[in-house]
């Protein structure tokens, strides 16, 4: 088994904060992260492949070509950027880092291409010590 | 149980595969195709998998481990030129893929007893690497 990992980084900022509760509530349940001005990260993201080795380069994928999606799919929306107000997918999800896993996982599968080896995972480190990883075979 | 072992080495490499010509190469490669090679830090984190014996309470002995790593990847590859010196990579490109496996083929062999070889991860810089793992029986 061959698995190749690359590593990301973008540092966005985010509010934890769900319409389906009080204002309260949000408080008690997101403590800090519910800070009416929000707050930001630097957020270290890892993307693996898994699958065979290319007899001729050597290579599972050529990592320019995942940079380039990585890049124009993910970093290049989120840098920057706040998540609630410039993502539009954050207007309606909270954007945790487990549901920002899932919206990178979705939006690199969307434009997977079929010479690429299976995208095998998404690790997003919110933090150095608060780390979130999606299995492939994992649902939404 | 797990146990990981870290070490590092330094080599310089071109990532050209001969059957290909010079501008396909650069195409395919980038960069890492320089004629005249570039050289890396990589780190190697080799994990064994095992029991912790009942009397030593040690998966290995990490004092063999460390001399093992040290005899079979950092000496024949620490400050070399991979593609000159280094076995098989004057014919196989020395990706950091093909440089995993071939750490594991000459590991392979030395982890006959309880524990056993699990995974081979090579960092080429910090933010890529590769595992390599076989599946034994």
């Amino acid at each position: 088994m061959t698995r190749l990992t690359r590593r990301y980084r973008f540092s966005a900022s985010h509010r934890l904060h769900t319409a389906a509760l009080s204002e309260d509530a949000n408080r008690e349940l997101y403590g800090k992260c519910n800070n009416p001005w929000g707050h930001g990260h630097n957020y270290l993201v890892e993307i693996s492949v898994t699958g065979a080795v290319q007899r001729d380069s050597g290579q599972l994928v050529s990592v320019s070509a995942l940079d380039d999606l990585v890049h124009g799919k993910v970093i290049r929306d989120f840098d920057h950027r706040d998540l609630n107000r410039d993502i539009p997918v954050f207007e309606d999800v909270v954007p945790t880092s487990e549901n920002l896993a899932v919206e990178i996982r979705r939006r690199l599968s969307l434009e997977w291409p079929a010479d690429f080896p299976k995208l095998a995972g998404v690790r997003l480190w919110e933090t150095k010590r608060n780390i979130f990883e999606l299995m492939n075979e994992e649902q939404q | 149980m797990l146990i990981t072992r870290r070490v590092e080495f330094s080599a310089s490499h071109v990532c050209a595969n001969p059957a290909l010509s010079a501008e396909e190469n650069r195409a395919l490669y980038g960069a890492a195709a320089n004629p005249h090679g570039h050289g890396h830090n990589y780190a190697l984190e080799v994990t064994l998998e095992g029991a912790p014996d009942t009397v030593t309470g040690m998966v290995f002995d990490l004092r063999e481990l460390k001399e093992i790593l040290q005899r079979e990847v950092v000496g024949p590859m620490d400050h070399r030129f991979l593609n000159r010196e280094v076995a098989p990579f004057e014919r196989v490109v020395p990706t950091t893929e093909n440089i995993a496996a071939e750490i594991w083929r000459r590991l392979h062999p030395n982890f006959s007893g309880a524990a056993r070889l699990a995974n081979v991860r090579l960092y080429e810089t910090e933010d890529l690497f590769v595992d390599y793992s076989e599946a034994t029986p």
